[in-house]
C-alpha cells in the first residue's frame, strides 16, 4: 500500500450524507486526478465527528485544518490552493459566533476544545468499514489482553473499580451487574447490546455505531467471556439504516478474522454475535420488554423481579447494556481502572456523550467528562443560544427526564445531581429551548409521545398518561381551570409509584418538572389565557404592521387560507376568522411586518 | 484467516504508519512549500522525492505537508524539516538528490544537512 | 407479481432454517413490499403455523409495519424533540395542508403517504424530513413546496 501524504477525512455518517457529502467525495477524486494528486491524497470515509450542524464536514490531516459546510462548488478552489498549493482556505473554515477571523484547526475550535473522547475515541479519524484501521488504533488488544492475560474475575473487578455505569438511562453500576450475571447457576448465558435508542433528541448510539462498530464489538465479547456468555445479540433501531450495514459488515470482518466465532484468536473462548432489528417500540428501551421482542413477542415489560440476570432471554440469565456502555469497556480493559476513574466526578466516572439539539448555535454530538456543568455544554461547546434569544431550560433525558432551569445551570452533570434537579442522565439527549418554547407545551409533547408509545399493559400508564395528557391539551388550548396543576401533580404521583416499568413510572417527570420551574407558565395558560412563549396556537394571533408593510404583497401570495388582504404597495390585513395560524406570512416577511402574541 | 494474537500487532503496526500520518503526530514535519513560483521551479517533484523516501523509509512518525509560498522565490524550491522540539531548518535550491540526502541525514539521522540549509530557526511553522 | 411471490418463498425458507424470529421474517416481507399484505400474512400463517392473531397483534404492535400500502412517495416527518422544538408541528401542519391528507394516509391519487416518526436520529439537522429513504434538514414551509414539487 502506497503512503499518502494528505488524509482527507471526509464525514460519512447520516446527517453529513444528507447533506450530501457521498457528491462531494466524488467531485474531490475527480478534482483530484485533474491535478494528478490522486496517489497523493486519499479520501477516508469516516464516522461522525459530532458537529452535525455545521455539514459537511471534513478534517485534513496532518495539519488538522477543519472545513465545514462544503458544496461540490467549493471542491476546484480547495483542491488547488490546499491540497496543489499548500494553501488552507479560509473562507470553508469555522468562525466563531460572533468572531471574523476563521479557526482553521479542529483542535483550536471550541467545540472540539472541551471534549475528551474515550467511547468516541476513534470518530472520524478511522474507516468504519476497515477493521485493520481499528486494529491500527489498537483495536481489539483489549479483548486479547482480557482473554490471554485475565482471568472473568479479573475482568470485572477491572470494570468495577472504574466505577462505570449504564449509559442507556438508570446509571446501574456495569460491573456489578456483570458480577450478577456471572454467579447466576446456569449453563448457558447470554449478553445484549441494546441499540434500540428510543429516546427522541439522542443518537448517540446511532453515531457510534456508525462511527466505530468494532468498539461495541469488541465490548461484547470481553464482556462475554467475564460473564460466561456463548452468544450475543445487537438489538438496533430499524430507523437507523446506515448503523445497521455498518454492523452487519463489522460482524462479517471479525469473523473472517477469527475474532468472533469459534475459538477466538486461538485462545479457546466461544462466542458469535447475531444482529436483531427492532420494529419501532419505544418500550424496547425496557430490557424485560425487549428480550419479549428478542424471543419474536409483543414487547410488553413484565414485573422484576426475576432480573434478566437471572431469567432473561428465553428464562437464561442475561445481561443487557446499551451501545455506549459496550463502548467504553474496551477502553477501560486497554489502559485500567485507575485511569477511567480519575475522570468524572466521585459518583460519577468517565466520561458521558450528549447530543446537544435544539436551540443552539453548535448543535451535535459531544463526550465530555462528568462533572462539566450545563452552563459549559451550553455556552461553551454549544456556542449559546441561537440567534441570542434568552436561554430558558435544558431538557434532558427524554420522555422520562426533566428540565433544568436557568438558576441550575451551573449544576456538575453527574447521576446524583440530576436526579436531585428532577431530571436524570438518561441516554444523553439535551435538547436546548429558549425564551419561545413554551414549557407547558413541552410537557404536553412528551405525554403525547408517552401515550403512543405507552404498550397498554398497565393502566397507570395506559389511562394516567391519557387523562394528564387531556389535562395538558386543555390547558394551551386556553380551557384549563385553577385546579389542573395540582390535579397532575398527583397524578403524576400516582403513576410514578405504581406502573410496572421504567418508561411508565418515569413518564410524569417532564411534567413535574416544568411544573416545579415554569408554574408562572403555566398559570399564565390558566388565568391569563396567554402563552408566554407565544407558542400555543388557540392562545395567538397574527396581525400586521401597518407602518412596516411595505405592500410587497409576497404574504398575500403564500398565505395558504387567503385570509390576507390589500393592495400592492398599501398596508396588508389579516382576517382572524380565516386565519389558521400557519405563521407563513410570519416567516416570508422580509420587513419584519408581521407580529403574532 | 484466522488471526492469532500476535497477527494483530502486525496489522496494528502496518496501520499505524497510516493512521499516525493521519492525527499529525509525527517526530518530523516536512513542509514542502508550493506556491506559484514553488510549483513552477518543480516543488511537485520535491514533494513527490520525499513521499517515495518515507515510504521506503517505513517510517510511521514523519508527516509531510505542503503549505504555500515561503517568500523567498529566488531560492525555491524550498522545504522546512521541523524535529519535534528542535528550531525548524530551511532548505534552499532543492533537487531530488539534494531530498536524499537531507532525508537520510536531518529527518531520519538527525543531523541538520547545514550545506543546504538557509537558516535555523528563523520562523516557527504551526 | 411472481417475483414477488419467490421472495417470499425464500423468507418463509429462511426462516424455517435459521430460526429467526417471525418478526425478522414480517421485517423482510416489509422490505419486499413496503406493507404487510394480507393474503401474503395468511399465507406465512399457513405454512409456519403460526396463528394469523399472533401475526396481526404483532403488525399492528410495532410502529414500524404497516397493514395498507404506501404510495408512490413515502414521506416520513421526523416529530423528535429537537426537530419540535424547532417547528416541526408547523411542518406536519403544512405537509397535512398541501397533500390533504392526515398523517398516516395515502393521497387519493396514491402519489404520496404521510407518516410522522419520533425520531430519525439526524437531531442536529432539525426539522427534518425523509422522502423515499433521503434526508431532507433545516426544512421550513418555504422550502417544503419546493421540495413536493420535486416529487410532484
Amino acid at each position: 500500500m502506497g503512503r499518502f501524504r494528505t488524509n482527507l477525512l471526509l464525514c460519512a455518517s447520516t446527517g453529513c450524507v444528507s447533506n450530501k457529502s457521498l457528491e462531494l467525495k466524488e467531485a474531490i477524486e475527480i478534482e483530484l486526478k485533474k491535478h494528478s494528486l490522486q496517489n497523493e491524497i486519499k479520501i477516508i470515509l469516516t464516522g461522525c465527528n459530532g458537529f452535525c450542524a455545521n455539514g459537511p464536514i471534513m478534517v485534513v490531516q496532518p495539519e488538522g485544518i477543519f472545513y465545514q459546510f462544503l458544496t461540490v462548488d467549493d471542491v476546484p478552489h480547495l483542491v488547488e490552493e490546499h491540497f496543489l498549493k499548500g494553501r488552507p482556505v479560509e473562507k470553508l473554515m469555522y468562525i466563531p459566533p460572533k468572531k471574523e477571523t476563521p479557526v482553521p484547526k479542529m483542535s483550536d475550535i471550541e467545540f472540539f476544545k472541551k471534549q475528551q473522547l474515550i467511547a468516541l475515541s476513534n470518530r472520524g479519524s478511522i474507516d468504519p468499514e476497515n477493521i485493520d484501521e481499528y486494529i491500527g488504533k489498537d483495536g481489539y488488544r483489549a479483548m486479547v489482553k482480557a482473554l490471554t492475560a485475565m482471568t472473568p474475575e479479573e475482568v470485572i473487578e477491572e470494570i468495577k473499580s472504574s466505577g462505570l455505569r449504564g449509559r442507556g438511562g438508570a446509571g446501574f453500576p456495569t460491573g456489578r451487574k456483570w458480577e450478577i450475571c456471572k454467579n447466576a447457576r446456569e449453563d448457558e448465558k447470554f449478553i445484549i447490546c441494546n441499540a434500540d435508542e428510543g429516546d427522541p433528541g439522542a443518537f448517540m448510539d446511532r453515531s457510534i455505531v456508525e462511527s466505530d462498530p468494532h468498539c461495541i464489538l469488541e465490548g461484547m465479547v470481553i464482556g462475554a467471556y467475564a460473564i460466561g456468555a456463548s452468544a450475543g445479540f445487537v438489538y438496533i433501531r430499524d430507523e437507523y439504516p446506515l448503523a445497521l450495514k455498518r454492523l452487519i459488515h463489522a460482524i462479517k470482518q471479525a469473523k473472517k478474522y477469527g475474532l468472533l466465532g469459534k475459538d477466538i484468536l486461538s485462545t479457546g473462548f466461544t462466542f458469535d454475535i447475531s444482529v436483531n432489528r427492532g420494529a419501532g417500540a419505544f418500550v424496547c428501551g425496557e430490557e424485560t420488554s425487549l428480550i419479549h421482542s428478542l424471543e419474536g413477542n409483543t414487547p410488553e415489560p413484565r414485573t422484576k423481579p426475576p432480573f434478566p440476570a437471572f431469567s432473561g432471554y428465553r428464562q437464561k440469565p442475561t445481561n443487557i447494556n446499551n451501545v455506549e456502555t459496550w463502548a467504553n469497556v474496551p477502553r477501560i480493559i486497554q489502559h485500567g481502572a485507575k485511569w477511567y476513574s480519575e475522570i468524572g466526578t466521585e459518583t460519577s466516572k468517565g466520561t458521558k456523550v450528549f447530543s446537544i439539539v435544539g436551540k443552539l448555535k453548535n448543535t451535535g454530538l459531544v463526550e465530555v467528562p462528568m462533572g462539566i456543568t450545563m452552563r459549559e455544554i451550553v455556552f461553551d461547546i454549544g456556542g449559546g443560544i441561537l440567534k441570542d434569544k434568552k436561554f430558558k431550560a435544558v431538557q434532558i433525558g427524554g420522555p422520562s427526564g426533566g428540565c433544568i432551569p436557568d438558576h441550575l445551570l451551573d449544576t456538575p452533570i453527574d447521576y446524583e445531581s440530576l436526579t436531585k434537579a428532577g431530571a436524570i442522565m438518561g441516554s444523553g439527549g439535551l435538547i436546548v429551548m429558549d425564551e419561545e418554547t413554551c414549557m407547558v407545551e413541552v410537557a404536553r409533547y412528551f405525554l403525547s409521545f408517552v401515550q403512543d408509545e405507552s404498550c397498554g399493559k398497565c393502566p397507570p400508564c395506559r389511562e394516567g398518561t391519557k387523562h394528564m395528557l387531556n389535562i395538558l391539551t386543555e390547558i394551551t388550548e386556553g380551557r384549563g381551570k385553577e385546579e389542573y396543576i395540582d390535579l397532575l401533580q398527583n397524578m403524576g404521583m400516582l403513576i410514578k409509584e405504581t406502573a410496572i416499568c421504567g418508561l411508565g413510572n418515569t413518564s410524569p417527570n417532564p411534567v413535574l418538572t416544568t411544573i416545579r420551574y415554569f408554574r408562572d407558565e403555566y398559570e399564565a395558560h390558566i388565568k391569563e389565557k396567554r402563552c408566554p412563549a407565544r407558542t400555543c396556537k388557540t392562545l395567538i394571533h397574527y396581525s400586521i404592521l401597518e407602518d412596516k408593510c411595505t405592500g410587497c404583497h409576497l404574504c398575500f401570495k403564500n398565505c395558504p387560507t387567503q385570509a390576507i388582504t390589500g393592495e400592492v404597495k398599501k398596508a396588508h390585513f389579516i382576517t382572524q376568522q380565516k386565519c389558521i395560524k400557519c405563521g407563513m406570512c410570519f416567516d416570508v416577511c422580509r420587513f419584519d411586518a408581521v407580529r403574532y402574541e | 484467516m484466522k488471526l492469532k494474537p500476535e497477527d494483530l500487532d502486525k496489522i496494528n503496526e502496518k496501520m499505524r504508519s497510516v493512521t499516525n500520518l493521519r492525527e499529525g503526530a509525527g517526530r518530523a514535519k516536512i513542509t514542502v512549500h508550493m506556491g506559484t513560483c514553488g510549483i513552477a521551479s518543480g516543488a511537485r517533484k520535491i514533494l513527490n522525492e520525499f513521499l517515495t523516501q518515507v515510504e521506503k523509509a517505513n517510517t510511521d512518525d514523519v508527516i509531510l505537508i505542503t503549505s504555500g509560498c515561503a517568500g523567498l522565490c529566488s531560492r525555491e524550491p524550498m522545504s522546512t524539516v521541523e524535529i519535534k522540539g528542535e528550531p525548524p531548518v530551511k532548505y534552499v535550491d532543492l533537487d531530488e538528490e539534494k531530498v536524499r540526502q537531507i532525508f537520510e541525514e536531518h529527518v531520519m539521522g538527525g543531523n541538520i544537512t547545514s550545506k543546504y540549509a538557509l537558516e535555523i530557526g528563523s520562523e516557527r511553522l504551526s | 407479481m411472481n417475483e414477488q411471490s419467490e421472495k417470499i418463498d425464500q423468507i418463509i425458507e429462511k426462516f424455517k432454517n435459521e430460526k429467526g424470529t417471525i418478526i425478522g421474517l414480517m421485517q423482510d416481507i416489509h422490505g419486499e413490499y413496503r406493507y404487510l399484505p394480507e393474503e401474503v400474512l395468511l399465507r406465512v400463517s399457513a405454512e409456519l403455523d403460526i396463528p394469523m392473531a399472533k401475526l396481526y397483534t404483532l403488525a399492528t404492535f410495532y410502529k414500524s409495519f404497516r397493514l395498507e400500502p404506501v404510495g408512490k412517495h413515502h414521506v416520513r416527518v421526523c416529530i423528535g424533540t429537537a426537530c419540535h422544538v424547532n417547528g416541526a408541528t408547523k411542518i406536519v401542519e403544512t405537509l397535512e395542508r398541501e397533500l390533504g391528507v392526515k398523517s398516516g394516509q395515502t393521497t387519493e391519487d396514491n402519489q404520496f403517504t404521510l407518516e410522522t416518526v419520533n425520531c430519525l436520529g439526524a437531531c442536529a439537522l432539525g426539522p427534518l424530513v425523509l422522502v423515499d429513504g433521503e434526508y431532507h434538514g433545516k426544512i421550513d414551509q418555504g422550502k417544503l413546496k419546493k421540495l413536493l414539487n420535486k416529487y410532484r
